[in-house]
């Protein structure tokens, strides 16, 4: 069972969410996994505090020179739909940050002095967490395309148990490369124009890659009190709503897990855990 | 032409209402968002779209051709993963949310079956407001293609404040470190950062530096909500001041910013907010540029804003 919680925008209590849901099942007894995508900027670690911890290095493909004889034809240039390789008079020069690694360049060059290395672009920990598995991956600062790395991240992670995935907020290919393969989308929200506008663009996503969602409210006595029924009103299960606590905010600030200083946040995972076993 | 963007590293800080604050108190400039993925800033700045254009980016395969051999090449060959072998009909299937128009299948493809259509991303609108002009955008749902959107806004906003003789620009960034926020904070003048006094809002924060210094901008630093954890607050600021940046700004926590919010009014109207946001106006955009008729329209209830970490 994989869980995927998601906003349309950020701060909205995913971390808080799946971090409490991921630690309430594995005290449970559920074989749980916890993993972070949103790998620009990752956060469930400050509350769950791996233990055991292993990295590597994720990398994608990048198209190298491995032989001298380019004869600057130029075909590569041609082919390539991002403008990430332009040819010299001798030698093709690919820039990093554009290539998409479709491997089209290697494919198209008659002189076959193309090849591929490796390229690091983040880094994936893996380690434990109590009695829970846990796994983030980490964009390099100063890279741009985060979705190789978050699909490397969703492809290792165990087809048993409970699996909790932190996706990044949006609702673009990143936050679709963490959501795909869902059998819950958990979409946190807050009742700000803001909040259920962001949360309309998250269902448009969810629907569109034809994942089951249900939706949580934060913060749900700050702000517009007729949101709870603008949402039933869109077809949306309103699974739980969060108020506003100080004890949360305190915890939350201090990386502690709010989970057992909330009575209101307990019963919300609570009632996601029933969902998932249902 | 003065570029402040700013961004947040996670979303939920208060980003975007802080922009439309600013955006009121400045009076004349443009502003542009450029949280393409869940553009906000429009739903806070109130005016009409005069403009409205579909934003063609990048191109789609098409496979649907008499004479496939059904020989899958094109399947292994697309490392994407969006052809798909249907195996009754013999058909290939792709699946558009995740092809990216590489252009390696049509390679490929020995009976000639590929085609491209082009691929509309998203639109983008330009209003035109009290304030001055916002320029928006809105990505389709489930699209690529964020900072090639982004980085056309900023074109486009930056053509009108010249010819409309507009000398501020004013950019709403996308959260993340990923590359919509490369295309929204390349070439700004100066990237304004609001964090809050929690662990993960200094973790993000440190990311965004570290980027920050990667592309060498200038950072100032907002520390919003600063009032619900004074001691992380402090080592913010210690933090800040290590690595030389300025904390340009600190806004209370007042409950009343959301349901201000909700009712589509700015954190101008709260009043134990109001005065912190015309001071952070002065310090970024000068005196002479922030307009004094912006004033607190409505008293805001009085709150418990107790510390949680003493
Ligand atoms: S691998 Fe693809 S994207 Fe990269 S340079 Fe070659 S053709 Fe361009
Ligand atoms: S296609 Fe091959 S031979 Fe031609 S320019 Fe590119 S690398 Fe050189
Ligand atoms: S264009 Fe590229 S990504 Fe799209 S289906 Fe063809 S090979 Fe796959
Ligand atoms: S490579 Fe061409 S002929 Fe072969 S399965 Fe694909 S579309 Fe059909």
């Amino acid at each position: 069972m994989r869980v995927v919680f998601a906003s349309g925008k950020g701060g909205t209590g995913k971390t808080l969410l799946s971090t409490s849901l991921a630690l309430h099942m594995s005290r449970a007894g559920s074989r749980v996994t916890y993993a972070d995508a949103d790998v620009e900027e990752p956060n469930g670690h400050v509350f769950l505090r791996p233990t055991n911890v292993v990295k590597s290095l994720v990398t994608v493909p990048l198209p190298v020179m491995v032989m001298p004889t380019c004869s600057g034809c130029g075909l590569c240039q041609e082919f390539c739909e991002f403008n990430a390789v332009i040819s010299l008079k001798d030698r093709a020069v690919v820039f990093p940050e554009l290539c998409h690694g479709c491997g089209g360049c290697l494919l198209v060059c008659p002189e076959y002095v193309l090849g591929e290395r490796g390229r690091d672009v983040g880094v994936m920990t893996r380690g434990r967490s109590g009695d829970m598995d846990f796994r983030m991956a980490t964009l390099h600062v100063g890279e741009a395309r985060s979705a190789p790395l978050i699909e490397a991240l969703t492809s290792s992670l165990p087809a048993d148990g409970v699996v909790i995935v932190d996706a990044p907020p949006g609702t673009s290919c990143s936050t679709m490369a963490a959501v795909r393969g869902a059998d819950l989308v958990v979409l946190a929200t807050e009742p700000t124009p803001f909040g259920i506008h962001d949360l309309k663009l998250a269902v448009g996503m969810t629907r569109a890659l034809n994942v089951p969602s249900v939706v949580v409210v934060n913060r749900a006595d700050l702000g517009s009190p007729h949101v709870l029924d603008l949402l039933e009103k869109e077809g949306l299960e309103v699974l739980a709503s969060i108020p506003h606590e100080r004890a949360i905010a305190e915890a939350y600030a201090h990386g502690e897990m709010a989970l057992d200083v909330s009575p209101s946040l307990r019963r919300a995972i609570e009632s996601l855990e029933r969902r998932i076993l249902q | 032409m003065r570029q402040i963007a700013i961004i947040s590293g996670k979303g939920g800080t208060g980003k975007t209402s802080i922009v439309a604050s600013l955006f009121a108190l400045a009076g004349r400039a443009v502003a542009v968002d450029c949280d393409v993925d869940a553009a906000d800033l429009a739903l806070v700045v109130p005016g009409d779209d005069v403009l409205r254009e579909p934003f063609v980016a990048g191109r789609k395969a098409v496979l649907d051709c008499e004479s496939c051999a059904a020989c899958a090449e094109c399947v292994s060959a697309c490392r994407s993963g969006a052809l798909e072998l249907d195996t009754d009909t013999e058909t290939i299937r792709v699946d558009p949310l995740r092809c990216e128009g590489c252009g390696v299948c049509g390679l490929v493809c020995p009976m000639g079956c590929v085609s491209y259509r082009d691929n509309v991303a998203g639109e983008w609108m330009v209003r035109r407001t009290s304030s001055g002009i916002l320029v928006h955008a809105a990505l389709g749902i489930a699209q690529d293609n964020s900072g090639k959107l982004v980085a056309h806004i900023r074109e486009e906003a930056r053509r009108l404040a010249k010819a409309e003789g507009h000398d501020l620009i004013l950019i709403d960034g996308p959260p993340g470190i990923g590359c919509p926020v490369h295309a929204a904070i390349t070439g700004a003048d100066l990237l304004l950062v609001v964090t809050e006094p929690t662990l993960s809002g200094e973790h993000d924060l440190i990311r965004v530096m570290d980027l920050a210094d990667h592309f060498m901008l200038d950072v100032n630093v907002l520390i919003n909500k600063h009032d619900l954890a004074p001691r992380l607050t402090s080592r913010i600021e210690a933090l800040c001041a290590r690595r030389g940046v300025d904390v340009v700004g600190r806004l209370p926590f007042d409950p009343a910013v959301p349901v201000a919010l909700s009712r589509g009014e700015l954190p101008l109207v709260v009043e134990s907010v109001a005065p912190h946001l015309h001071a952070l106006g002065i310090a970024l955009l000068g005196r002479q540029h922030v307009s004094p008729g912006v004033l607190p329209r409505r008293e805001a209830r009085p709150v418990d804003r107790g510390a949680v970490d003493d």
